[in-house]
């Protein structure tokens, strides 16, 4: 029985490389023609792989999380029938025994291009490489090159300024285990990586007494039967805040003049959520409208939607400012990263009873650590430990219960 | 959840989604048993091209593929409305329109092959080449159709495009010279609700019909997915320019199901509800309704088309894999119509590069 081979097509325009996401078929099983056997991710979207032969699938040859490039193999059928080896469309994979590498010229006899070469007269290295070395000062001509055909690559231009390109430490023990990052949790990482590399970020924090707050959620509990937590709170006072002190409810604008910073009309208030797929952060619409016990039910809805997975695009996007609760971990606080696009976000940490000093005795109090970071091009320490103070004292202000059970 | 657009009233439809026929009191239509049996056959095949094409994409055979999922109706409608003389320019996506005009179907793999530069003759099959440039073809359309005017025939021009498109220059350029010399073409707007992954909704604050008016011209909505909806409307847009009234703007109201082309993800940016919602709408089912309702058809009829598709599926299949390569010179080929002297020196020194290479420059 012949075995066919299918190998990695570009699914995009361009692409050289794709993720392994699921495997549709394990070997021994019957395909049909057309059938899905791969999801992969490529940089462009996320798609299943029809295979172009009826038969038993033989092979697998890539795990799932793999990053392979257009052309490997992926997996082999098993086919009924012998077929003749089709050409296959230039760029996407290879013939049989072809090499891999771009077919050398003839005038070039060398067979080991990779060899290092000591260049005489001509250089061969690619322009951002020229430019590398003009920069720091060397002389293209003594260096050793390394690369195809004695091209000199930037490593070899980075070896000879001293030291190199020091690869990360990682401990190479394979006995450990490689989880791969993908989907949700590639895409929390990349936005995390780029808030924390453009926004400077400013952490403050405070402590404060909850007594209050959580006095006015048992009266709210028993005056009305809703059920509104210290979390819905939290997020009322940051929103209050954001009324108060609308800077920090923007976003940074980059533009050919400069920068501009844009102040939204309303809030949409990102609340990052813990579910199975990962942090996701639902947003609130125009919170700002919503009393407490209103705001209580879009949160309780948004958090449903995001951890049953029906939460669209819309429902996970578009968030002005950001609240987090850290405390349902047992934690006082932390530098929570500022969402990419946002001025700002507020970490709530648990509630604990602490001896706290209040009229110069020392009480046993419910206390609560607020935690707040900002983009320091936005919001400046002033206007930042005002928002964070006004948060404070709307959770401990005795005149709370009143602003939040009138009709 | 998200409920999809719905098409604003009039929407001209003759025959509802639940394949009822309907009367509208402008437009009508008559055709014959063998007519409506023959557009459902066209219809599945180039559904049945459309999902070919794209697994051969899948498995790197093709370099892309544009998807015309769900818009069957509106294209092989509108195309099933031209005579024979009338002249098409499609977008990149009009397989259904193609497939009307006689093009033989290889001759679009091998564009989207990348190994032809424009796959059939377009005087021919009076339909012309893909057109990728956003909105080019209705100036090319409007262009055209000016020369049908001054040549004094009896042709007409049906030109297409896109809801994102109507945000082109081209395009509105085009509608300002049509009017302004009344130039006998039918403006065919195929409204599939999305501009790539920008829905229609965030760019359209007027529907796409009415900017007719503001052109001087008239505007038809009509149910993109009611294929004889589709072609009552058409022929009256093209008998009102063959009368040397001038243009007509239709909006076909349809919906792309698929993505944007195969290099495009649309699970990033919309929902599978939209998607289930229009599936209740899809035109092949819709005419498939009809016929079996009134007798015209029966499941004999719609089982022997699946497998005529499926087996002309098989051997556009093995054609395209055992598609040659064009000789790399061959890119210069259309440039110029008779030789040209910096262009001749130019394939030289190509063809010299290539031969310089080890093994044989071309593989074959």
């Amino acid at each position: 029985m012949p075995i066919e081979i299918f190998h990695l097509p570009d699914a995009g325009e361009g692409l050289t490389e794709a993720e392994i996401v699921r495997w549709l078929v394990e070997p021994g099983d019957s395909v049909s023609v057309n059938q899905m056997v791969v999801e992969i991710e490529t940089a462009k979207a996320t798609v299943e792989l029809p295979i172009p032969w009826a038969g038993v699938v033989s092979e697998i040859h890539e795990e799932i999380g793999a990053v392979v490039p257009v052309g490997a193999r992926v997996i082999s059928i098993e086919t009924q029938v012998e077929s003749q080896r089709d050409p296959v469309l230039v760029g996407y994979g290879v013939k049989e025994g072809a090499s891999l590498t771009r077919r050398s010229r003839k005038q070039t006899p060398t067979d080991s291009p990779t060899e290092p070469t000591l260049n005489s007269n001509r250089v061969t290295a690619k322009p951002l490489v020229r430019k590398l070395a003009k920069d720091k000062g060397i002389d293209l001509s003594t260096l050793v090159g390394t690369g195809l055909n004695g091209e000199v690559t930037r490593e070899d231009v980075q070896a000879a300024l001293g030291g190199g390109v020091v690869p990360p430490s990682v401990s190479q023990d394979h006995a450990g285990e490689r989880i791969p990052v993908r989907g949700v949790q590639r895409l929390m990482a990349e936005a995390m990586v780029a808030s924390a590399f453009t926004a400077p970020h400013v952490t403050e924090w405070v402590e404060v007494d909850m007594s209050r707050t959580l006095e006015v959620v048992d009266k709210i509990k028993t005056r009305s039967n809703e059920r509104i937590t210290p979390f819905v709170l939290v997020s009322a006072a940051l929103i209050r805040a954001a009324q108060k002190y609308p800077r920090i409810n923007s976003s940074w604008i980059d533009t050919k003049e400069g920068a501009d910073v844009l102040i939204h009309p309303n809030i949409h208030l990102g609340f990052a959520t813990d579910t199975s797929k990962g942090l996701l952060v639902p947003v609130v619409r125009n919170a700002n409208a919503d009393n407490p016990i209103a705001l209580s039910a879009s949160i309780t809805t948004q958090m449903n939607k995001a951890r049953d997975g029906s939460a669209s695009p819309s429902d996970l996007t578009g968030g002005t400012i950001t609240v987090t609760n850290v405390g349902v971990f047992g934690v006082d606080g932390g530098t929570p990263i500022i969402t990419p696009g946002q001025a700002a976000i507020l970490a709530m940490g648990r509630i604990m009873h602490k001896p706290w000093v209040v009229d110069d005795s020392i009480v046993i109090r419910p206390i609560m650590q607020l935690t707040f970071s900002f983009d320091h091009r936005i919001i400046d320490g002033a206007l930042g430990s005002r928002a964070l103070a006004s948060v404070a004292s709307y959770l401990a202000d005795p005149a709370l219960d009143e602003l939040l059970l009138k009709d | 959840m998200t409920t999809a657009p719905q098409p604003q009233n009039p929407a001209v439809q003759l025959l509802t989604p639940e394949g009822e026929l309907v009367t509208h009191e402008s437009y009508s239509l008559d055709l014959t048993h063998a007519q409506y049996k023959s557009l459902y056959r066209e219809m599945v095949f180039v559904r049945r091209l459309d999902q070919e094409a794209t697994a051969l994409q899948r498995q790197g055979e093709l370099g892309l593929w544009a998807s015309s999922l769900g818009q069957e109706a509106a294209q092989v409608g509108s195309a099933f409305a031209l005579e024979k003389n009338d002249f098409a320019f499609p977008t990149y996506r009009e397989h259904g329109v193609a497939w009307m005009r006689g093009v033989d179907p290889m001759k679009i793999m091998e564009v989207y092959r990348g190994i032809s530069n424009g796959g059939w003759d377009p005087l021919e099959h009076r339909c012309n080449s893909y057109t990728i440039v956003i909105g080019n073809q209705v100036l090319n359309g409007v262009g055209y159709a000016m020369g049908c005017t001054l040549d004094q025939s009896e042709d007409a021009v049906i030109t297409y495009f896109g809801d994102g498109a109507t945000a082109q220059g081209d395009v509105n350029e085009g509608f300002v010279f049509a009017s302004t010399f009344d130039a006998p073409v039918v403006f065919f707007c195929q409204n599939n609700q999305w501009a790539i992954s920008q829905p229609s909704e965030k760019f359209v604050k007027t529907p796409i019909y009415k900017r007719a008016d503001g052109f001087g011209f008239p505007g038809v909505l009509v149910d993109g997915n009611d294929i004889l909806a589709v072609i009552a409307v058409t022929k009256a847009a093209l008998d009102r320019a063959r009368s040397g009234a001038g243009p007509t703007l239709i909006e076909a109201f349809t919906y792309r199901m698929g993505a944007h082309t195969t290099s495009d993800d649309p699970t990033r940016y919309r929902h599978e509800n939209d998607l289930q919602n229009w599936k209740l709408r899809d035109p092949i089912e819709r005419l498939k309704v009809m016929l079996a309702r009134n007798g015209i058809a029966d499941r004999n009829f719609f089982d022997a088309i699946d497998i005529d598709a499926d087996a002309w599926a098989h051997t556009l299949r093995a054609a395209v894999r055992s598609m040659g390569e064009p000789a790399p010179e061959s890119i210069f080929d259309n440039v110029y119509a008779d030789s040209h002297e910096a262009l001749d020196a130019q394939r030289a020194a190509f063809l010299d590069y290539h031969e310089g290479f080890a093994d044989s420059g071309v593989q074959s």
